[in-house]
């Protein structure tokens, strides 16, 4: 997802004069050396300070610019936490927030690498949107948007490298509309970023069983879609939410209130990481069965065992 | 575009700086309580970055950008616009008011208002974002900011610190108001550390001058003599709620409005000084 952001922003910032990313640190790989090369007034690199990334983009964004911050999802957000609020929420500033490798893909780096709460936390604040692809196509998409739009802050949700497409056969990429990846009439599966991977495998298993399956990317979670997702609830039996995100704030919890308010009457599972630091210094794979995420784990608990 | 080059008249600044701490007063008497004491330790630096530096054309628009980066202080900066006609008398009366538009703290989207502060150690990197914009926009525009020195003791201020000197931001001009106090009391009793002050900002590679923070005519002259090709830092040695003798250095003036016989003696100060 990385190198696709890399490469979409890049694309962006020769056709827009406006277009800056400040890193803190750490770039994405692939074509951010062109940029650098080609943009250097363009291309800044703070170090190891994200404070001042944030407020630097914040800067700009005053005096008209169009800018991206880009470090690790856990820097980009949490550290300057309060500077994202006031500077970029508050004054409600058209910058956009990239949270590099979110979840827990830094699994072996330990709990300081892991952003197991960004949705709840850059969801809390007012004027904060946020978008999560669930592969690299959406990421082309999510990136342009970004760079085009003029609403106010976003937090870009990324992954990090090697992600599958999951989008081929998908209906087309809106802002702040639930996307349908394949459509059925049984189950539906409601997930975002990189675990979404992890939807399409458990729909694959419910269709050998028989299943008519949907699949939704949730890729816009603030503002969430609340009509479509409540039409979702009606329309199937049996709806099923993935995501890497701790229990509270996410999409699992806003769904349970949606199906409330729309007095939906399907069977409803949710799927998110457990609100708990797990040691586990194995891959990304491993940390999310820790979890009780992995497609076999999740398969038994939705009766697919 | 006018600019005094090389001649500010100090007389009109002392004028000035009269009219605005008498303004604040005024307003002190219609609220419970503002930040008078910190804004009167600002008034000749605010004053002459407004009336002194920055360009403006005839209509009143600048080049250069001015943002209060001590939040708390910008009591000075309203009543600085409301003589420029960017705020309306009524913008002033209606401060801290359900129906006005001004609080305590400068809010974006208020004319004249580049950026909302308030929340210490934000403004140094605002103002970088900006200067980078201006350079690589290739415009001429100066950011001007203050900073308290409370705010100094901010990770974040020294992160900007860094950031204005690596990028040799020569279009930035900062002063620090040095009034050695904050909320709790002395900076130099809480940090005997912070100083000296200069030689830090030297250290980082900015350019810097320490000047009398209430001579309106040093002010002018350090800024406008400085060598430039690097950010530029006036330290300004001040005195909170200067021009008040019972404000002068007592803490309470951080945030209290005077009374009634309070407010008279101040007048009385303010016009016989």
């Amino acid at each position: 997802m990385r190198n696709t952001f890399a490469e979409t922003l890049y694309r962006e910032a020769i056709e827009n004069d406006r277009i800056f990313i400040v890193v803190a640190d750490i770039s994405p790989v692939g074509n951010m050396a062109n940029f650098r090369t080609e943009y250097p007034d363009r291309f800044i690199n703070v170090g190891v300070a994200e404070q001042s990334m944030i407020g630097i983009c914040a800067g700009l964004a005053l005096k008209g610019c169009q800018p991206f911050a880009y470090t690790i999802a856990t820097f980009s957000l949490y550290r300057p936490f309060e500077i994202v609020r006031d500077d970029l929420c508050y004054q409600n500033l058209p910058v956009t927030v990239v949270g590099m490798g979110a979840g827990v893909i830094y699994s072996d780096h330990g709990g300081t690498h892991h952003t197991m709460e960004d949705i709840a936390v850059a969801g809390a604040i007012p004027n904060m949107q946020i978008i999560a692809p669930c592969d690299p196509a959406e990421v082309v998409e999510a990136t342009r948007w970004c760079a085009r739009q003029r609403n106010g802050p976003v937090y870009l949700r990324l992954g990090k490298a090697g992600e599958p497409i999951l989008t081929k056969d998908a209906e087309p990429w809106q802002f702040g509309k639930l996307r349908c990846l394949r459509r059925g009439s049984d189950v539906a599966i409601l997930s975002y970023g990189v675990i979404a991977k992890t939807a399409c495998d458990l729909a694959d298993r419910f269709a050998e069983q028989g299943k008519s399956v949907s699949v939704f990317s949730c890729h816009t979670l603030k503002p969430l879609d609340r009509e479509s997702i409540a039409a979702v609830l009606r329309q199937h039996e049996h709806v099923i939410v993935i995501e890497e995100h701790v229990p509270q704030g996410g999409l699992a919890p806003q769904t349970k209130q949606i199906a409330w308010d729309a007095q939906a009457r399907c069977r409803l599972d949710t799927f998110t990481l457990k609100d708990e630091f797990i040691h586990c210094n194995g891959r990304h794979n491993d940390m999310l069965a820790a979890h009780g995420l992995s497609l076999a784990a999740i398969s038994e608990r939705v009766g697919l065992g | 575009m006018r600019r005094d080059n090389n001649s500010f008249d100090t007389h009109s600044a002392q004028e000035r700086c009269r009219r605005y701490r008498r303004r604040i007063l005024d307003i002190s008497q219609q609220v419970s309580a503002l930040h008078i004491g910190s804004a009167y330790s600002c008034t000749e630096i605010v004053d002459c970055f407004y009336n002194g530096l920055m360009r403006c054309s005839s209509d009143g628009s600048s080049p250069d950008t001015f943002l209060m980066s001590k939040g708390h202080g910008c009591m000075i900066q309203y009543v600085v616009l409301e003589e420029r006609g960017i705020l309306s008398r009524a913008d002033l009366d209606g401060y801290c008011t359900p129906q006005g538009r001004l609080g305590v703290h400068p809010d974006y989207g208020n004319p004249g208002i580049e950026a909302a502060t308030g929340s210490l150690g934000h403004g140094l990197s605002m103002v970088c974002g900006m200067a980078l914009a201006e350079r690589a926009r290739k415009q001429s525009g100066i950011i001007y900011t203050v900073l308290s020195d409370g705010e100094v003791q901010e990770g974040s201020t020294w992160e900007a610190v860094l950031m204005a000197s690596s990028l040799r931001l020569d279009n930035i001009v900062a002063a620090i108001d040095n009034n050695n106090f904050q909320s709790l009391g002395r900076t130099s009793d809480t940090h005997p550390s912070f100083y000296p002050l200069a030689e830090k900002f030297a250290a980082f590679g900015w350019e810097v001058a320490e000047v009398d923070g209430h001579d309106s005519a040093a002010i002018f002259d350090a800024v406008a003599g400085r060598q430039g090709g690097r950010p530029f830092m006036l330290v300004a040695k001040t005195t909170k709620g200067k021009g008040v003798s019972y404000m002068e250095n007592v803490p309470i003036w951080h945030y209290r409005a005077p009374n009634k016989d309070e407010y008279r003696q101040a007048i009385d100060e303010l016009e016989s000084a």
